[in-house]
Order: structure tokens, then sequence, then C-alpha cells
């Protein structure tokens, strides 16, 4: 089933243009690594998707037209965890998580679905043991596993995720890949933005890499991620090998003649 | 005990301090009325002194310090969960300095003699210059930090005009009435005050007290809530016009009255878990409560020199939020 389809997508960001005509499909049971440069346009891409940019082109989500849907029916669709982990208040844990149900609710306290959700979520991110703690003064770590549990008590097919590693210790790191991976096997899709090419080879099932703005490649990664292609994008010499578990990426060095 | 039960008792405690503080308020001032014989008269068709003093005075005086104390409350929560700034406050967008502006032009040019509601309707009219400047300064998907400058410039400009006002004031006397109009206060005020302010509060206070939900989610910000399907337009919208039509009607008939809207959602912040939804209606009865009580005060204090609401105000108010700011300098850094 296709969750998310955008065509010929082009937005500026004052006179630039960032992305200059995006075509891809997303399906259910993908876990997509969104891979480029610095400002190749990945984090407009996925605030484009969601509605929080505005540009030309077709967005579709779960086949229908962005434009007829509501901000909240598209909620209901996809979940966002942005880059910046950024919380204002200092709330409990438990408290934040249940934002997430936010477009799911009426007036009134949280019905039992709302809180068996929300249990879920918490219990998946295995953030019990500090549920009642204030959300502000978590470690890095703790702090974006409890805002995927925000997320995931959204209860959304489709999860968006802006460089959601960086920051992160390896554990943390292969935690998140590990869920999300968990996640798309479930059924649901997963695209995250994300700038480390070894976690996103071992652990993706589908890469996309922009550069200025266009899709440069996309499919396996094994198929994206080339010594050449690194080369060419990226400016930089890479050790690339397969091993039992997958692929390893690991960049070298600039490479001067690229540059 | 679990969040939700802390929260319900400190809203029922504020809820009843709220009640107690109003009766209270009725039964405080110079003529020294028994407390039955001054609730008696409140409902009485007698048309004597203790009647008349009640219900001409006392009672507006009563209605207005609940009704400002609230707006100043509400909006303040409202402002620092929207702004996610925890020294937003009502003050803040210069409807307060414009309102104030507006009031002070009244008295210069003799308005405010001509006909009684001469000052509060230009109050009004300079918190509606202030918000339509502001608004337009932010645009329709601003970010807080437009808002809070597009204040400042405001603020800063309303402050300016009132100086020269005072520098260029016809004689001493109006000098002097501006002054003691600029700090604050709810003495000699009527029910014609409580007609003309209230409608703007009530209908300003309707469009604040709705946010709850949408400032909940804007705690991880406003991408983030923006994907949770909170529309930031109609949010920015409401929190903006709210203030500034609850607001610029409070400072039309009380004058700028500082500290309570920047204090009363940090005091009570801590006691509902800092949930901005829980905040709203706590908020709302604490600022009740508070200006109820510094009105109570300052007839007790000094009942014979009429001390100034938006003094006392200050004057508590400054050296506790130091404290505030001193208790929480961790959390801020």
């Amino acid at each position: 089933m296709t969750l998310l389809s955008l065509s010929s997508l082009k937005v500026s960001l004052g006179q630039r243009p960032v992305l200059k005509g995006i075509t891809l499909d997303v399906a259910a049971g993908e876990f997509i690594g969104l891979i480029g440069p610095n400002g190749a346009g990945k984090s407009t891409l996925l605030r484009a998707a969601l509605g929080l940019l505005r540009g030309s082109g077709d967005i579709r989500i779960a086949g229908r037209d962005t434009k007829a849907i509501s901000a909240r029916e598209r909620a209901h669709h996809i979940a966002y965890l942005p880059q910046e982990r950024e919380i204002a208040w200092p709330v409990s844990v438990e408290t934040l998580v249940a934002f997430g149900r936010a477009p799911h609710r009426s007036l009134g306290g949280l019905s039992a679905q709302d809180i068996a959700v929300i249990e879920q979520a918490i219990q998946r991110m295995e953030i019990d043991e500090f549920r009642h703690r204030s959300a502000i003064e978590l470690s890095g770590g703790e702090k974006a596993r409890v805002l995927i549990a925000r997320a995931l008590a959204q209860d959304a097919p489709l999860l968006l995720a802006d460089e959601p590693t960086v920051g992160l210790d390896p554990w943390h790191q292969i935690t998140l890949m590990r869920i999300f991976a968990d996640l798309a096997r479930e059924g649901r899709g997963v695209i995250a933005s994300m700038h480390d090419l070894g976690l996103a080879a071992r652990w993706c099932t589908r890469l996309i890499m922009i550069d200025h703005g266009m899709i440069v490649a996309d499919g396996s990664p094994e198929a994206v991620l080339t010594a050449e292609r690194l080369r060419q994008v990226y400016g930089v010499t890479s050790f690339i090998d397969t091993i039992a578990g997958g692929m390893v990426v690991q960049p070298l060095d600039v490479d001067r003649k690229a540059h | 005990m679990s969040d939700l039960a802390r929260y319900r008792l400190v809203a029922s405690i504020l809820a009843v301090a709220t009640v107690v503080l109003f009766l209270l308020s009725l039964t405080v001032g110079p003529a020294g009325i028994a407390f039955g014989d001054s609730m008696a008269a409140l409902f009485s068709d007698k048309g004597d002194g203790i009647a008349l003093i009640m219900q001409e005075i006392r009672l507006p005086r009563a209605i207005l310090g609940l009704m400002i104390g609230v707006t100043l409350g509400l909006s303040g929560a409202v402002l620092q969960g929207y702004l996610r700034n925890p020294l937003a406050e009502p003050g803040l967008l210069g409807i307060s300095a414009s309102a104030s502006l507006g009031a002070v032009l009244s008295i210069y040019t003799g308005l405010s003699a001509a006909f009684a509601l001469g000052l509060p309707l230009a109050a009004l009219a300079g918190a509606v210059i202030a918000v339509v400047v502001v608004q337009a300064m932010a645009g329709t998907r601003g970010g807080s930090l437009t808002i809070i400058l597009a204040g400042i410039a405001v603020t800063s400009f309303a402050g300016a005009m009132t100086s020269l006002a005072l520098n260029l004031s016809p004689n001493p006397f109006a000098a002097l009435e501006i002054m003691f109009w600029m700090l604050g206060s709810l003495t000699d005020r009527s029910m014609t005050h409580v007609w003309l302010a209230g409608p703007f509060i009530l209908a300003g206070c309707l469009m604040l007290a709705g946010l709850g939900r949408s400032l909940d989610a804007l705690t991880l910000g406003r991408d983030a809530a923006a994907s949770m399907g909170v529309d930031l337009r109609r949010v920015q919208f409401l929190a903006v016009f709210g203030t500034a039509a609850s607001i610029g009607a409070a400072t039309a008939v009380a004058g700028a009255i500082g500290f309570v809207g920047l204090v009363v959602p940090h005091i009570l912040r801590p006691l509902v878990g800092a949930k901005p939804s829980r905040l709203l209606p706590v908020s709302a009865l604490g600022g009740g409560c508070v200006l109820l009580s510094a009105d109570i005060l300052v007839r007790i204090i000094a009942p014979d020199r009429d001390l100034k609401l938006g003094v006392l105000t200050a004057i508590v108010g400054a050296p506790f939020f130091l404290w505030l700011v001193y208790k929480t300098r961790k959390e801020l850094a």
C-alpha cells in the first residue's frame, strides 16, 4: 500500500529553489534512509511532505490529495519527529507522550484506547522506569526515546524522522534503528534523514540520495552506496564492504580531486 | 498523589479562595459595614446609603478586580505557552503600553474631562492599534521572536509618546493626573466601567481559554505541533487578539497593572506539572485571587492615602519574581 506519494514536488525558500522536482512513493513496510550532503534538501523534503512548507507539485497521503484533507486528519496518517529535541516545559515523561494523542482526542479526558496506545509506546521505548520524571532533565538519549514514544502515540502508519540519530551514543543510535526497522516490519513506513552512512547502509531497506534538490539515486543500500557516487556527491573516498549482517560503509578522507 | 488529583485539588482551592476573596472585597472599605448588613444591602432596593455604597462602589470594584485578575493570569499563561518563553507577559505585546498611551492622550487633550467614557475608549483604541501593528509585523506565519521584538518596539514607542505628553502637558495638574492614572487602580470605578470592559474581557478570555490543547502540543515546538494537526495561524490569531481584547479593556478601566500576568503562571506551573492546558484555568483563578487580595490590601494598609494597586503589585511582585528566578536559575541556564 502506498502511504505517501510525491510527484514533481518543487519548493523554494525565499528566492532559492531547494527542491527541484522530487518524485517518490513510500510503501508500507519500507524503512527509507534519506541521505545527501548538508543543504541537499533533506529536511525541506520532510517538512514539505508534511505540509509545513508550501510548494508546487502533488502530495498524496494514502492516495488522497493533501489539499483536500485537514491538518488534523493528516496527523492521523503521518507522525513527525523534528531534528531539535525541543521540550519547552518540565512536564513529566508520561504527560509528554500523551501529547501525541492530540489529533485523536475530542473534548474530555483520555479514552481507554488513548491510554492503551500511550502505555504501548512507553513499554516499547523502554521509558517506563522514568515515566514520572521531568522530561527536560533527561539525557539526550533518554529524551530521544521519549520523543519517539510521543510520535508512536500518534499511531500513524507513516513516521518521518529528521536526523533522529544525531547526538546519540552508539547504543542509542542502534536501538533507534532497530525500532524503526521493527516498525517497518510491522507494516508501517519510516523515512529518516541521516548523515551516518554506516547506520543507513546497515538498517534501511531502501536509500534515497538527494543532492542539490534532486534525487540522484534511489534503491537498495547496495545499489545506492557505491564508492564512485560517494566521491561525486559527498566528495569523500570510502571503504565499502559486505559482511554477514549487511553492508559496512565508512567514509575515509576528503577527495581533493572531487571538489 | 497523582498529577490529576493534585491539579484538581489546586483548582478547587483556588476556586474557593476566589469566592472568599470576592466576598471579602465587598466587605472591606472606609465605611465600616457589618458583613450581614453589607450582603443584605447588595440585594436591597431601598436606595439608602449602605445600599448605594455596596451597589455603586464596592460591587463594581470587586467585579473589576476579579475580571482583571482573571484576565491577567489567563493571558500571561497563554502568552508564556504560545511564545514558549517563561518571561512572556501581557505587557510584552505592547498592548498595555499602547492602551496607556491612549488613556494619557485623552487626559492630555481634555477628552476624558469632556465625557466619562473618553478615557477607556481612547485606551481601547490604543490597544487595537498596538495589536494591528504587532500582527502585521509578525505576519500570518510569524515566529515568536518576531512577535516579542515587535511588541518591544511598540512598547518603547508608546512609552516615548507618553513621555512626550507628560513633557508638554499644559499644567502640572494634568501631568499629575496622567501619572496617577498610569499607576493603576480600581478606586472609584462604577458599573459603567464594568459594562464597558466586561464584554471585551469576556470575549478575550473565551478566545484564550480554548487554547490549552494547542499549547500542550506547542511544548514540542512549532513544527511538531503543526504535524500534530495544530493550526498555528489560528492559535496566533486567538492568542494575540484574545490578549488585545481582554488586556486592552482591563488597562482601559484600571490602568497598567504589572507583574500579575508574569508571576502567577510561574508560581502555579510546578503545582500542575507544567502542563499548559492545566495551567490556563488555575492561572485565571490565581490571577483573580492575587488581584482581589492586592486590592483588599491597598484598602487595609493605607485606608486614607489611596495607595495605588499597580504600585503594590509591582512592589510585591518584582522581588518575588527575583526570588523565583533565583530558585529556578539552574533550569533557565
